[in-house]
């Protein structure tokens, strides 16, 4: 037991006026910002030159907020007689942000690594129907996906996408 | 009247009541805006690490209280369906009545005060109590079982802490000899302590009993934290003033805090020697006595306002018992010893 | 936990003590019909107030300033979970349950994992079992900041609430840092856990943890110092230990009765607890004081175990060797764990399929809720407030 307290009404003002002395926490924001982790779920990026429209992150979605369309083509074949390769093309990609819940499954179950999570958070409109990024748009996003980030110590060296 | 003693002017009677009216009327909402902006809006925040207002007028926010009022003004005039129309609008009148009426008595310089009543003393503390009946017919008007509750837990609240406020006040009375208000600065401006009488002899040493128990009586003459029960603001939302909106919400957000002004200028004249600066007479007195009056009660109001933002509220029948059975034996001891030192020294 | 193929199930462990059989009887007089009472005044408090932490309704039948019976009505913020749950991948489900309980909603996540993982067979990694044990804990020490914060707002205090909210700052940056969201962190997985740790995070998460003890200390001296919260608090909405039980109130609540139960040490090991040294805080009154100062020891404690997790923190993989398309054999399987708010439970029904046939939730603050009717009886109306406060339920909790 140490020597008697104050009492708690006396340290509890203590308390209240050393707060006020110390500077305040506040960012002030729009006038200063404060950047958001690497990893932070901000807005989901697409690299459309990987996509092969195989339809995997429309079905894994739980709010099914992508929307894909696309079509198949014919393709010259690589060698002399051989038959022609028949490519998906990417027609429509549409993320709605109004609906998307930030989890991050189609990201992850994208097996060709054609979306990327960015930290990038300041893109509010102020009607609904902008909220719907269409194929260009997220292809926009792609500037801004930060470089993928060293583990710490004890982790298995990562395979993890290349942009 | 400043006019008079400075500038040797001739004004008349009636020229110095009007000027003297306008005054107290600018005031209190000044008062108020002043308390307002430095204590809650500011002081608060940097107690809760933060910043509080910063972008209206630029300058840490100074315009944000006077955006409010403006936004206020402008607002539709809401009144429930089952609301007694008359009382529900004069309320917030009462309420702010009884503000205005306190200014009449406190001195801003020997000879800067509408009146110096010779029972100045007796005069404000019944005029202050008029506001419990304005919170009362808030509270009943406003036919809202919340509005109600609050109002009915304030009545009684104000109505038990006014005995302590008195009694608090009758040690400095019989310090100083008179009920004056003028006089209770004077009688502390030319008293000494164990004679040397360099600074007077503001009452706070000898009554700080006096002045905690004013403090105290104060606070929940005010309604506030830690005795705010009748506008909790997690349970009640405002308790009685929650129907109401707009201009008549403004009226009584002037009205709680020109009464902390009210309340913190009678504390800095009875405890702290109101206007009254050490070596400064004469019409220097004039000039300089507002500001130490404002300095010496932006200081009581710092006090009133620390212990409002860090305490939880005491339960109703806490806050009862606390003034029945502690505040009023001890502003009783209290009258005791000051007579029997009185006698003795 | 318990395993069931044909349908009889064991009786689940149980703090160790007789229930008294007059303490379940259904307490009638409680109910308040609002349509046919006339005289005591009755008192809508919500679905909107300040005090009821979300849209909980409490029609309480109040005779001056006594409440003489208190009804709370739930249910308005029911979202559907468990019938969402029958038509989602075991990912897509993860992702919804994580709003459950959305101020610690990493400790959501985990009992379902565990659940599938334990009907595939599959057991997550050491190292995915320290990150899933620090973060669970980093969400714990998150809840019980803001509820330190908001137990001093509701009975009067303005600033510990603000206090609260600052010093949380600095664990939702940390849970930001190594899943990518603040509240909703996703980030387990059947098998294990979906990212290993950002560099540099264990040395940020250590400074973090000396801002989590400061931050308790003050709210020692600022709120649980107080003369004027000790005499709102002491004695206010005493739960006697058999009652609580037999409502199944559970966690900090029941702790604060007296019982000495923690799911961590007592029940099924799951996790990384059983290679942590903790201590489980127990308080003999059962009033809001004393869960005030339990869930603060808690708070601590939490800090320990995080430093003692960080300290021991094994390499190696994160994630365990599972298919591709994850289909979760048949089976039914009962897992539930000690979460901030109390006891969560999973009973999770599974038919092979990519998803749960039928999750059925059990949550902590629907059972805390369940005994305000019989705790509010006789107290002032302005204890309902502590007393709710005390409790401590978040209403996705409730209404799932």
């Amino acid at each position: 037991m140490k020597a008697p307290k104050l009492p708690g009404l006396i340290g509890g003002l203590g308390i209240t006026l050393r707060t006020m002395l110390k500077p305040a926490v506040t960012v002030q924001y729009p006038h200063e910002k404060e950047a958001p982790a690497s990893r932070a779920r901000g807005v989901i990026a697409l690299k459309e030159e990987n996509c092969t429209v195989c339809m995997l992150c429309a079905r894994s979605c739980p709010d099914w907020c992508i929307y894909i369309e696309g079509h198949k083509e014919q393709r010259p074949p690589r060698r002399e007689g051989g038959r022609p390769r028949s490519v998906s093309v990417l027609d429509r990609f549409d993320i709605d942000y109004a609906l998307c819940m930030y989890c991050g499954i189609c990201v992850e179950v994208c097996p060709f690594d054609a979306l990327f999570w960015t930290p990038e958070f300041e893109y509010s409109e102020n009607s609904i129907a902008k909220l719907l990024h269409d194929k260009q748009k997220l292809g926009e996003w792609m500037a801004t996906v930060p470089e993928p980030e060293p583990l710490e110590v004890g982790a298995l060296p990562s395979k993890g996408a290349k942009k | 009247m400043i006019g008079h003693a400075v500038l040797a002017l001739e004004v008349g009677w009636g020229t110095t009541m009007v000027i003297k009216t306008l005054i107290i009327l600018m005031v209190i909402p000044l008062g108020a805006l002043i308390l307002g902006y430095t204590f809650l809006l500011k002081m608060m925040s940097h107690m809760q690490s933060r910043l509080g207002p910063m972008d209206p007028g630029g300058f840490h926010g100074w315009f944000q209280l006077v955006g409010d009022g403006l936004k206020f003004l402008q607002k539709e005039d809401i009144m429930p369906n089952q609301a007694d129309r008359r009382v529900f609008a004069a309320a917030p009148a009462v309420v702010v009545l009884s503000t205005f009426l306190v200014f009449a008595v406190i001195p801003m310089g020997p000879d800067l005060v509408v009146k110096d009543l010779d029972v100045g003393v007796f005069y404000a503390l019944a005029v202050s109590s008029l506001s419990v009946i304005g919170v009362l017919m808030a509270g009943w008007a406003s036919a809202n079982k919340f509005a109600l509750l609050g109002a009915l837990r304030a009545a009684a609240q104000l109505i038990a802490y006014e005995l302590p406020l008195i009694l608090a006040v009758v040690g400095v009375v019989m310090q100083a000899g008179t009920m004056s208000l003028q006089g209770i600065v004077y009688a502390q401006r030319d008293g000494s302590i164990f004679g040397w009488s360099g600074m007077g002899n503001p009452f706070i040493f000898t009554q700080f009993v006096g002045f905690a128990l004013f403090l105290v009586a104060a606070q929940a003459e005010l309604t506030q934290t830690p005795f705010d029960m009748p506008v909790a603001e997690s349970e009640l939302v405002s308790g009685y003033m929650v129907e109401y909106t707009g201009f008549r919400f403004l009226f009584f957000f002037i009205g709680e805090f020109g009464t902390a002004f009210a309340f913190a200028a009678l504390a800095a004249t009875l405890f702290l020697g109101g206007w009254s600066i050490p070596g400064v007479t004469g019409d220097w007195a004039n000039i300089l006595g507002p500001f130490a009056l404002f300095a010496k009660l932006m200081f009581v109001a710092f006090l009133m306002f620390w212990v409002r933002f860090t305490y939880p509220r005491l339960r109703e029948d806490q806050l009862q018992a606390l003034a029945w059975k502690v505040l009023i034996p001890i502003g009783l001891l209290n009258i005791l010893v000051t007579g029997a030192l009185k006698v003795a020294f | 936990m318990s395993t069931t193929e044909t349908g009889t199930t064991e009786t689940p462990a149980t703090p160790g003590f007789v229930l008294d059989p007059v303490a379940l009887t259904p307490l009638a007089d409680a109910r308040v019909n609002v349509e046919l009472d006339t005289g005591d005044m009755i008192l809508n408090l919500g679905p909107q107030h300040p005090a009821t932490h979300g849209t909980l309704r409490l029609v309480v039948r109040l005779d001056g300033e006594r409440v003489v019976a208190a009804d709370p009505v739930i249910g308005y913020m029911h979202r559907g979970y468990e019938k969402l749950s029958e038509f989602r991948t075991y990912p897509q489900v993860t992702t919804l349950i994580n709003r459950i309980d959305w101020l610690s909603s990493f400790a959501n996540e985990v009992p379902f994992l565990e659940a599938a993982e334990k009907l595939m067979g599959v057991e997550a990694p050491p190292r995915a079992k320290y990150i899933r044990t620090i973060l669970t804990e980093l969400s714990r020490i998150a809840t019980f900041l803001l509820f330190l914060g908001e137990m001093g707002l509701q009975v009067g205090a303005l600033t510990p609430a603000f206090y609260g909210f600052r010093d949380r700052e600095h664990i939702l940056n940390l849970i930001e840092a190594v899943t990518g969201g603040r509240f909703h962190p996703n980030f387990n997985r059947i098998g294990g856990v979906k990212d290993d740790l950002p560099w540099g995070w264990l040395g940020e998460c250590r400074s973090a943890m000396k801002i989590v003890f400061d931050a308790c200390d003050v709210f020692e001296d600022l709120v649980l110092g107080n003369e004027i919260f000790a005499a709102r608090c002491k004695g206010v909405g005493i739960i006697p230990a058999e009652l609580g039980a037999a409502y199944g109130v559970s966690g900090s609540n029941l702790r604060a009765s007296g019982v000495d139960w923690d799911l961590r040490r007592d029940g099924e090991p799951y996790l990384a607890y059983p290679d942590l040294d903790f201590k489980v805080w127990t308080h003999p009154d059962g009033d809001s004081f004393a869960r005030y100062w339990v869930r603060l020891q808690e708070t601590r404690e939490s800090a320990r175990m995080v430093l003692q997790c960080l300290d021991a923190m094994p390499a190696g993989a994160v994630m365990a060797k599972v298919p591709r398309i994850i289909k979760v054999p048949e089976g039914e399987i009962w897992v539930e764990t000690e979460n901030p708010l109390g006891q969560m439970g999973y009973y999770v029904v599974s038919k092979g399929a990519t998803g749960p046939f039928r999750v059925k939730i059990r949550s902590a603050s629907f059972s805390n809720v369940s005994i305000l009717p019989w705790l509010l009886r006789g107290v002032f109306v302005p204890d309902i407030i502590t007393i709710l406060a005390g409790l401590y339920f978040i209403l996705g909790d409730i209404d799932r």
